[in-house]
């Protein structure tokens, strides 16, 4: 599903510019169940004979942050640790809303006519 | 070549399904619960117990999604409650779309709260909003005290989590408190009920806060 609905999305965009997509920008929060290699392979897939055979996907994954009560610093989560304040060693900690996906660019060529 | 700036959500178009199905159930004063856990942790049978003993107190109704078989739904028609069955074929978790046309098969007008039985699988359904007031998780003790590390999304993403098969807590290696202190870090504002659904044990634990949450009137 996250494969065809990027698929669509890059389509659309590259439609409306009359362009042929090159590579896409995606961006996703550590909470998501994104593989890489197989979002990468999905998309292969399923982009052959579309505009969007050959685009390349570059993907970025976001850290999850947390915010220590006491101190108010903002930090990355690692989740094979303890979480503690990496300032104050507080434990007492919220949890900042994980990224997003999103195709966050597109790189187009345009389409010679 | 050139650059164009987007930021556009991949999973807009479920996202904005999901919107509409809050929006429907807000309306009719439903409350709306995800529920997700692996297959086999007892979901189903949790279900059928909640709705007969709080039948006096709330209507409830349940979407079912299952990769094959109406068994589950079965199950809970026993119980009197309306239950549709969404079958996925294949695919790992319920869309938002799907829900929508379970809701419509539903009596809302007559009901307090839907429950949506997710595909059993800890994974993917985290990913997939559905238009719920709330994500539910369950994890049963069988299957052992590291889940909570090992697959942080959906404990991170949920408002309750249940643990069930406690009545085999003295045959299992099941570390109860490792398991809320994990749940907890990552998510220190989760409800954690441990129950059995086959003895009834911490039942009501569980029952008390549905009916609270019900109570509220949803978004």
């Amino acid at each position: 599903m996250v494969a065809q609905s990027l698929l669509a999305a890059i389509s659309a965009e590259a439609a409306k510019h009359n362009a042929r997509p090159i590579s896409a920008k995606i961006s996703c929060g550590r909470l998501y169940s994104i593989n890489e290699e197989i979002l990468r392979f999905a998309f292969k897939a399923i982009a052959k004979g579309t505009p969007c055979e050959g685009t390349k996907l570059v993907i970025e994954q976001k850290p999850l942050q947390a915010k220590c009560r006491s101190c108010e610093k903002t930090f990355e989560v690692d989740f094979n640790s303890e979480i503690n304040c990496p300032d104050c060693k507080s434990s007492d900690l919220e949890m900042l809303p994980d990224s997003p996906l999103l195709l966050e660019e597109i790189e187009l060529e345009e389409l010679v006519p | 070549m050139f650059k164009v700036d987007l930021k556009k959500k991949i999973l807009d178009a479920n996202e904005q399904c999901a919107f509409e199905n809050t929006k429907l159930l807000a309306g009719k004063k439903v409350f709306c619960l995800n529920m997700i856990s692996s297959p086999g942790s007892g979901k189903t049978t949790i279900l059928a117990k909640t709705i007969t003993n709080l039948k006096a107190k709330l209507k409830i109704a349940v979407i079912e999604g299952d990769i094959k078989t109406d068994i589950d739904t079965q199950k809970i028609k026993t119980t009197g409650a309306p239950a549709v069955q969404i079958n996925t074929h294949g695919a790992c978790h319920l869309s938002a779309e799907q829900i929508t046309a379970g809701l419509h098969n539903l009596p809302l007008d007559k009901l307090d709260v839907v429950i949506i039985e997710n595909v059993g699988n800890l994974v993917c359904p985290t990913d997939f909003e559905l238009g719920e007031n709330a994500k539910l998780a369950v994890l049963s003790v069988a299957e052992g005290d590291d889940k909570p590390a090992k697959y942080p999304a959906i404990f991170s993403k949920s408002k309750a989590l249940l643990i069930n098969k406690m009545d085999l807590l003295k045959v299992v290696d099941f570390d109860l408190e490792r398991v809320k202190a994990d749940a907890r870090r990552l998510n220190p504002g989760l409800e954690i009920f441990p129950i059995s659904a086959k003895t009834g044990e911490g039942m009501q634990n569980w029952y008390d806060w549905l009916l609270d949450q019900a109570g509220q009137n949803p978004r």
